[in-house]
């Protein structure tokens, strides 16, 4: 069964049929080509696919594409304008929290939120923030330092 | 030395394109008519398929094909990301089939689907009936061994894959126990557990228009991905292309052929249409690869002052349902028990690689070295408790002695930080006072310290091959165009080799690029990431590529200047007068005209082949404080610190990054991680990231890195091996502060709170 849908990606809009067995997962990799949007487990487990939908994350594997209907979806595509990276993903580069990267895109889109929020976070609250993505690389360590020198720029 | 880039903190090469989302991975690479393959796994762990019927998955619209055990016979491939060998005795096992009628392991690979769609695929998968006889299964190397049990593989004896001995000393080992007034045994035992790279296993091949098979794959191991596969199919070396994009992480997950040669079958059967296989992370988890399950039994004899004169270790690893690396990964224990300590008299270590039906042990990060290295430095905080000693003395009056030749002759040991790692580790945790103050405690919650050592080949060298290529072309304008067979998996070789070239060169790091695919129909031969090889190996190719083309720029630039090569250097991308570092002209003025002067063209490129015939040793050690809470048996790691003698660190904040995610992983390994199979039916129990415990954000304590930079004669720049060893030394680092906090000796891993409760209830603490 299909049902038509009118949602923004990455800023635009766009009215499409998606079958609603869909998770937005596939639709933003397979309709979108959006490919930073990572599956690393299909059951949202891991956080690699996270999205976010107007002011929250979610697991886009185990979230349906008809769900995200009249919403707006920001993957990490969206985070730079042109050659200008964001606070976030500079920070990412700088303090050396990337390495293999298969997890970066889902945990910016987390820290990209925390930044637009304004709140304070504490090193404690970084990580109950980030604690819905894993990472097999870091030890976490170079990824709290990124996001909490991202939240003090 | 002074040095321009090298030892400079610069940023990964492929970070920008990591944080925006343009790197691109094996499976976000499309192909027009794409194809998927699902694989119908057995669900018993032993035994043989009497009856498969596909009719119904046939019959599916949107299935094009079903392949049966039937139609793979005589399929039969070594599946081990090693060096080949010219000796065929000291050749991987070949006794994996594409599919099998002989059930292993609980998820063996019977029969595989192709159809247009990944759904349609899962849904065949799921209409094919398959009848078994059930054999009995073993889940413990020893069961596997006993006389009267089934041979998982028909004609291997008990199941034993490899069996070895090494013997050292002037006298043999029970002579020498007699000599001892002390001898302590011990039984550890370590558990499988599975890498859990973010990236599952995913693998796509397709036929060209030139009768090319080309797979595209998340591999450690591009070239030999190629070897594998040209021998299995008959097909000349020339028409098989391996491409590996970007890896999504492998810890040795990747350095065995999981997929591609199934995956080459599947496109033949298509027609040459690309087929993808892309497994789900429960397929991942039990049906790739794991880290070997071991038990160690380990004896040693001391003397009243601690002193060890006698040394013993007899190991049994499992191997699981294929032979994967075979015996290399105990083998390789043999070897690394008689180089962090010495013994005066005799030390012997024997070896046993076991089938059982179990995942497939395989490569994990550090190759059996967490496991024996669980074992020895355990059961020496058992000695040193018993004796009444300092566990940080009685390791320091028994390490091996600096200069001193390795006692299997395999490796040098010139570079040696050892001691002063457990220095400044012992100064970082305050490890007098707290070893003092945390002596007598009583209540619920209690403290310790703990430390643990390691030692750690860089490299394979004298056991198999070390060669790596580089490939340099200088483009028009000076740009560094550096080509390797290295893989980057995530760990940052591209980084660090950019890095080498550029400092050799002289010019700036940002000049030169690096393509992050590898092709090995272009890429220089490399046998792939894998022994922590890659910056000492692979960076003594790039250097020599880099220094061949140095020589050009100058001895062009000499002639065009009027000067002698000899008096010029290149600095920062300009050359410059030796013995003042005058500025002559940037170097660009050169190879321009090595492109386009009309009597002399002849563009500066350098294409080499290195071979390393050195092992230099790596070594750390980590302290840990933990507290421990009796009640409910959990550890808390309170704080760590990973303290390395890598030779030269080149690049501080990859380094870091490495020894983080090491620690990590051990951590896991020392608290939360093993993977459990059901003792009545064989089948796994754990394999999704909510059941197989990986450390999260919220279990990970903050990690302290700190280095001891030593310099390797024999390295490109004064390094040695650093992305595996960081995992070796914090279990039982922690382990031990365990035993500090408690006075329980904790033989097994994890260290979980059923696991300790029980332990503690055991001793009486509650």
């Amino acid at each position: 069964m299909k049902k038509t849908i009118t949602l923004k990606v990455n800023g635009k809009e766009k009215t499409l049929d998606v079958d609603v067995r869909m998770s937005l997962l596939e639709l933003l990799r397979d309709t979108f080509n959006l490919t930073s949007v990572k599956q690393g487990c299909g059951e949202g487990e891991c956080g690699a696919c996270t999205v976010i939908i107007d002011d929250f994350t979610v697991d886009s594997c185990v979230y349906l594409a008809v769900w995200a209907d009249r919403r707006s979806v920001r993957t990490a595509e969206s985070l730079s304008e042109g050659e200008k990276l964001s606070v976030m993903q500079e920070m990412f580069i700088e303090e050396g929290a990337v390495q293999c990267g298969f997890c970066t895109p889902g945990i910016l889109m987390t820290a990209t939120l925390m930044k637009e929020s304004g709140k304070k976070y504490s090193r404690d609250e970084i990580r109950r923030a980030l604690s819905g993505h894993l990472c097999r690389c870091t030890g976490y360590q170079k990824i709290i330092d990124a996001v909490g020198k991202g939240l003090e720029k | 030395m002074e040095f321009k880039t090298v030892g400079k903190g610069e940023k990964r090469k492929d970070a920008v394109a990591k944080v925006t989302g343009k790197a691109k991975y094996t499976a976000d690479l499309d192909m027009r008519g794409m194809l998927y393959a699902g694989i119908f796994r057995s669900t018993i762990a032993h035994g043989r398929v009497v009856s498969i019927d596909t009719s119904e998955a046939e019959a599916m619209d949107g299935v094009l094909k079903v392949v049966t055990p039937e139609d793979v016979r005589g399929y039969i491939f070594p599946t081990s990301g090693h060096p080949f060998s010219l000796d065929p005795a000291q050749r991987d096992i070949a006794d994996r089939p594409l599919l099998t009628d002989r059930v292993r392991l609980c998820g063996d690979e019977i029969a595989a689907v192709i159809a247009e769609d990944e759904i349609t695929a899962a849904k065949a998968v799921k209409k094919i009936k398959v009848g078994y006889e059930e054999y009995p299964f073993y889940l413990d190397p020893e069961d596997a061994m006993k006389e009267g049990a089934v041979e998982i593989h028909e004609g291997v004896k008990n199941n034993i894959v490899g069996h070895n001995r090494i013997a050292l000393g002037y006298s043999d080992i029970d002579a020498a126990f007699g000599k001892s007034d002390h001898v302590f045994e011990d039984v550890f035992e370590t558990p499988p557990v599975q890498h859990c790279q973010m990236e599952n296993q995913v693998t796509y091949a397709y036929i060209d228009g030139n009768d090319k098979v080309v797979i595209v794959t998340s591999t450690q191991i591009p070239h030999i991905v190629r070897r594998i596969i040209a021998n299995l199919y008959k097909l000349p070396y020339g028409k098989v292309r391996v491409i590996k994009p970007v890896i999504g992480g492998g810890f040795g997950n990747k350095q065995d052929l999981v997929l591609e040669p199934l995956a080459v079958f599947l496109t033949m059967q298509a027609g040459g249409r690309p087929v993808m296989l892309n497994l789900t992370r429960e397929e991942c988890i039990a049906c790739t690869r794991t880290r070997h399950g071991m038990r160690h039994y380990i004896k040693t004899g001391v003397r009243k002052d601690g002193r060890i004169i006698a040394r013993q270790l007899r190991s049994y690893g499992t191997s699981g349902a294929y032979a994967s690396h075979g015996h290399a990964i105990v083998g390789k224990q043999g070897s690394n028990f008689t180089r962090t300590y010495s013994a005066e008299l005799a030390s012997s270590f024997e070896g046993f690689t076991v089938y059982t039906n179990m995942s497939t042990a395989g490569a994990m990060r550090a190759y059996g070295i967490p496991q024996v290295t669980f074992a020895v430095e355990s059961h020496h905080d058992n000695i040193a408790e018993a004796l009444s000693m300092d566990p940080a003395a009685f390791r320091e009056m028994n390490l091996i002695k600096e200069g001193s030749p390795d006692p299997l002759g395999h490796v040098s040991l010139k570079s040696y930080g050892l001691k002063e790692c457990i220095r400044k580790g012992k100064e970082y945790i305050g490890w007098d006072r707290k070893r003092q103050l945390y002596s007598m405690q009583s209540g619920y919650i209690r403290r310790g310290v703990g430390l643990a050592c390691f030692s750690y080949a860089t490299g394979v060298w004298p056991h198999l091959l070390e060669i790596s290529g580089a490939r340099i072309v200088v483009d028009q304008d000076g740009s560094v165009q550096l080509q390797v067979g290295a893989a980057e998996i995530g760990q940052g070789s591209d980084t660090i080799l950019c890095q080498i070239a550029a400092e050799t060169i002289g010019v700036p790091y940002e000049m030169v690029d690096i393509e992050p695919f590898t092709d090995t129909d272009s890429s220089p031969f490399d046998t792939g990431a894998y022994a922590s090889r890659q910056s000492y190996v692979s960076g003594q190719a790039v250097k020599k590529a880099a220094l061949e083309v140095r020589e050009k720029i100058l001895e062009r630039g000499g002639k065009k200047l009027n000067m002698d090569s000899s008096e010029l250097d290149i600095v920062d991308g300009n050359i410059v007068v030796k013995k003042d570092l005058s500025v002559l002209v940037p170097i660009s003025d050169i190879t321009l005209a090595s492109y386009y002067e009309k009597e002399t063209a002849a563009p500066i490129v350098s294409d080499v082949s290195n071979r390393i015939n050195a092992n230099p040793l790596s070594f750390g050690v980590t302290v840990a404080e933990v507290e421990v809470d009796l009640k409910t048996g959990k550890i808390k790691v309170i704080d760590i610190c990973n303290i390395h003698d890598s030779g030269k660190i080149l690049n501080r904040v990859t380094a870091e990054g490495q020894v983080h995610g090491g620690m990590s992983m051990s951590l896991g390994y020392a608290l939360t991680e093993k993977m459990l199979y059901d003792p009545e039916t064989g089948k796994h129990l754990n394999n999704n990231l909510l059941d197989y415990k990986i450390p999260t954000i919220l279990d990970t304590p903050e990690l302290k890195a700190d280095f001891v930079e030593t310099y390797e004669e024999t390295a490109p720049y004064g390094n040695k091996a650093l992305g595996e060893p960081p995992t070796v030394s914090p279990a039982p680092a922690v382990r031990n502060a365990v035993l500090h906090a408690t006075g329980v000796a904790v033989s097994s891993l994890p260290m979980n709170p059923q696991n300790m409760f029980d332990a503690f209830k055991k001793a009486g603490l509650i």
